[in-house]
């Protein structure tokens, strides 16, 4: 479904060896996020976690479709779209552990993930409270004339707060170069969409506001890919931002930890039968068993290997928390 | 040197920053054709078009949140909040938003923002269009809060603020937009965190901001005729605060009241207090005296609203109490 944005006729064909590589992607920050979920059952991390899994062909897809000096701005539900955009997972795992290796250096967490470098504007732990900036990202590259696009990943729940309507209302008002990705999971926390949404289809959102919309299947990398690259080219054309809903599903809790008591016992079970993302691409390009085992096998040993870069890295000394606050 | 009013001086050191760097414009509400609604970007439009000089929608949270954004790019946006009343709106951005991204990102970026706003009673405007707020922001750590009180020092601090690299509110007051004073021709940059003394004296310190500058000088002036010597300190910046110079004052005259328009309780004024009996308990004769407004919200009738704010009355019985006192 599309609300005017070009056809998906004009989609570009991705190779196997292109596909298997977005296969790789989802693969370490699946295998990532269990890691992380462990390690904080295990005692090893503080603070507040949330896991994108069941979510990652949306980080994947619109992240592979970005040009290297586009910019993105995340949630809290951070960690997928940090690697997704470049971010090596040694230094997100760092971060995790409060490390100065951490790509936020220990002053983040992984609310908090920052990767400016790479174009990563930082994640956000206020639902919502990174979409003006994306705006104003994408005015800044408008004034200079810049052919870069601004990208805010956010959830249905954030389409409820006033930010986002004023966010969307400036952003096609002065048709700045942003693509506004809506990560439709489903719960708003442990809100279902039932509970905080009077409407179904979420790309109203974005009609009433005259904004392009397109709407995708965010189990399906590949048709986050060619839909992200629509988005990407009519924003970048000058033709003003897209709204991108992509329908997910959260394979998991809120946070790490979560009970889910206000989710049916065995949804995310059947969920993870019939919704997993990376099954669905590891059966479309028909990966054979060694082929498969071989991939695990490499992004096991790359995983493991963030724990032990991140054990081994530095503490901050106490007094540095008063670094950093004053540029 | 020129005459300039203190509306016409900020408008003077936008236009400035203006012509000389295109990386500096304007975004507020009502600010383009009508030319703000206190009249200080009056025909800022004419000069630099609506690109540069940007009418927006009544959005407090996405323009301070775009001014954000677009400064992390590297731009150096002044935004315009019309009233302080409605920084509460956009407080989300303020505080959690431009005031801890450079911080969360350990130290990856700078934010060179500019918020400027305005409030100050003496109208009846009634409750939501005239309170002082700048001590909400004087207690995030992340920002500056600057508050002039004179032609001359809206001029050089302006540029300043738009010249640093961290997040800067920009407190303007209604009433003293007519009040006319000396402005250099050329640039001088007024560095942020340095204090003015507008009067040297003897006998008391009172630390004033706003337009109790101009209330504490007045009745330094009624005094002197009684042989009494008033010393008037501005901090002008009072995030970052000169403490050296109020404090040297302090332990010249023996005795200080501080006095702004916002309320007393929880005020700027319980923190200067607080730093002076810190550093030079030993140098006071007597209790530091505090003068702000009368713990309500503004009221309507204007007999009501003269009695809530301090004026010359109330800034000369706390001095007198400070003088009377004896060791």
């Amino acid at each position: 479904m599309t609300h005017g944005v070009a056809k998906v006729a004009q989609r570009q064909e991705l190779t196997r060896e292109r596909l298997a590589f977005f296969l790789r992607e989802m693969l370490v920050i699946r295998r990532f996020e269990e890691k992380v979920e462990e390690r904080f059952r295990a005692g090893d991390l503080a603070g507040f976690l949330h896991v994108a899994i069941g979510q990652e062909a949306v980080a994947v897809g619109v992240c592979q479709a970005l040009e290297a000096d586009d910019v993105i701005a995340s949630t809290h539900r951070a960690h997928a779209h940090t690697i997704a955009k470049g971010t090596h997972p040694n230094a997100v795992m760092a971060e995790m552990y409060g490390k100065l290796e951490g790509c936020s250096h220990g002053y983040g967490g992984s609310m908090h993930l920052y990767d400016v470098e790479r174009g990563n504007m930082g994640s956000n732990a206020v639902v919502g409270g990174g979409l003006p900036g994306i705006v104003g990202a994408a005015l800044a590259f408008k004034m200079r004339q810049q052919p870069r696009v601004a990208v805010a990943f956010f959830g249905d729940g954030a389409t409820n707060i006033g930010l986002f309507h004023e966010s969307l209302n400036l952003a096609q008002l002065w048709k700045v170069p942003a693509v506004f990705v809506c990560e439709n999971n489903g719960y708003a926390e442990s809100t279902p969409a039932r509970q905080q949404l009077p409407i179904e289809d979420l790309s109203q959102r974005a009609v009433a506001y005259g904004m392009r919309s397109l709407v995708v299947d965010g189990q399906d990398v590949e048709a986050v890919h060619q839909a992200a690259h629509l988005a990407l080219d009519h924003a970048r054309s000058g033709q003003g931002p897209v709204f991108l809903l992509a329908n997910t599903f959260r394979l998991t809790g809120h946070y790490v930890g979560d009970p889910q008591v206000y989710r049916p016992k065995d949804e995310v079970k059947q969920l993870r039968q019939t919704q997993d993302p990376i099954d669905k691409l590891r059966e479309k390009i028909g990966f054979a068993q060694d082929e498969w085992e071989e991939l695990e096998r490499e992004v096991h040993e790359l995983v493991e290997g963030t724990v032990e870069f991140s054990k081994n890295g530095t503490d901050p000394k106490p007094e540095d928390a008063l670094k950093n606050v004053y540029a | 040197m020129r005459e300039l009013t203190y509306r016409e001086a900020v408008r003077d050191a936008l236009s400035l920053a203006m012509r000389r760097d295109p990386d500096v414009f304007l975004m507020g509400e009502d600010i383009a054709e009508m030319g703000g609604s206190m009249g200080v970007t009056h025909g800022m439009l004419d000069e630099f078009g609506p690109e540069r000089v940007r009418n927006t929608p009544i959005s407090e949270m996405a323009i301070v949140g775009a001014g954000v954004g677009a400064a992390i790019q590297g731009m150096r946006p002044v935004v315009e909040i019309m009233y302080q009343d409605f920084s509460t709106l956009a407080a989300e951005q303020l505080v959690l938003q431009a005031a801890k991204h450079r911080y969360m990102s350990g130290g990856q970026m700078t934010i060179p923002l500019t918020v400027r706003t305005q409030g100050g009673a003496g109208w009846s405007p009634g409750a939501q269009h005239a309170q002082q707020l700048e001590a909400w922001f004087c207690h995030i750590p992340g920002l500056k809060v600057v508050f002039p009180s004179t032609p001359g020092d809206a001029h050089g601090l302006l540029w300043s603020s738009i010249y640093e690299d961290n997040p800067v509110v920009f407190f303007e007051h209604r009433t003293l937009y007519p009040m006319k004073g000396p402005v250099p021709d050329e640039v001088e940059a007024l560095p942020l965190g340095k204090a003015r003394v507008h009067r040297e004296g003897t006998d008391c310190t009172v630390v004033a901001t706003g337009r109790l500058v101009h209330v504490a000088l007045a009745v330094a002036d009624e005094l002197a005729a009684e042989g009494v010597s008033l010393e008037v300190v501005d901090p002008r910046t009072l995030l970052p605060l000169d403490e050296e110079t109020i404090v040297a004052s302090v332990a010249k005259t023996h005795r200080c009241v501080v006095a702004h328009e916002a309320v007393t309780r929880h005020g700027f004024g319980a923190e200067v207090a607080a730093i002076v009996q810190e550093q030079a308990f030993d140098e006071l004769d007597a209790p530091i005296g505090r003068v702000g407004a009368r713990f309500c919200p503004l009221p309507f009738a204007p007999v009501m609203e003269q009695f809530v704010v301090p004026h010359e009355a109330e800034v000369m019985a706390a001095v007198r109490k400070t003088l009377e006192r004896s060791v």
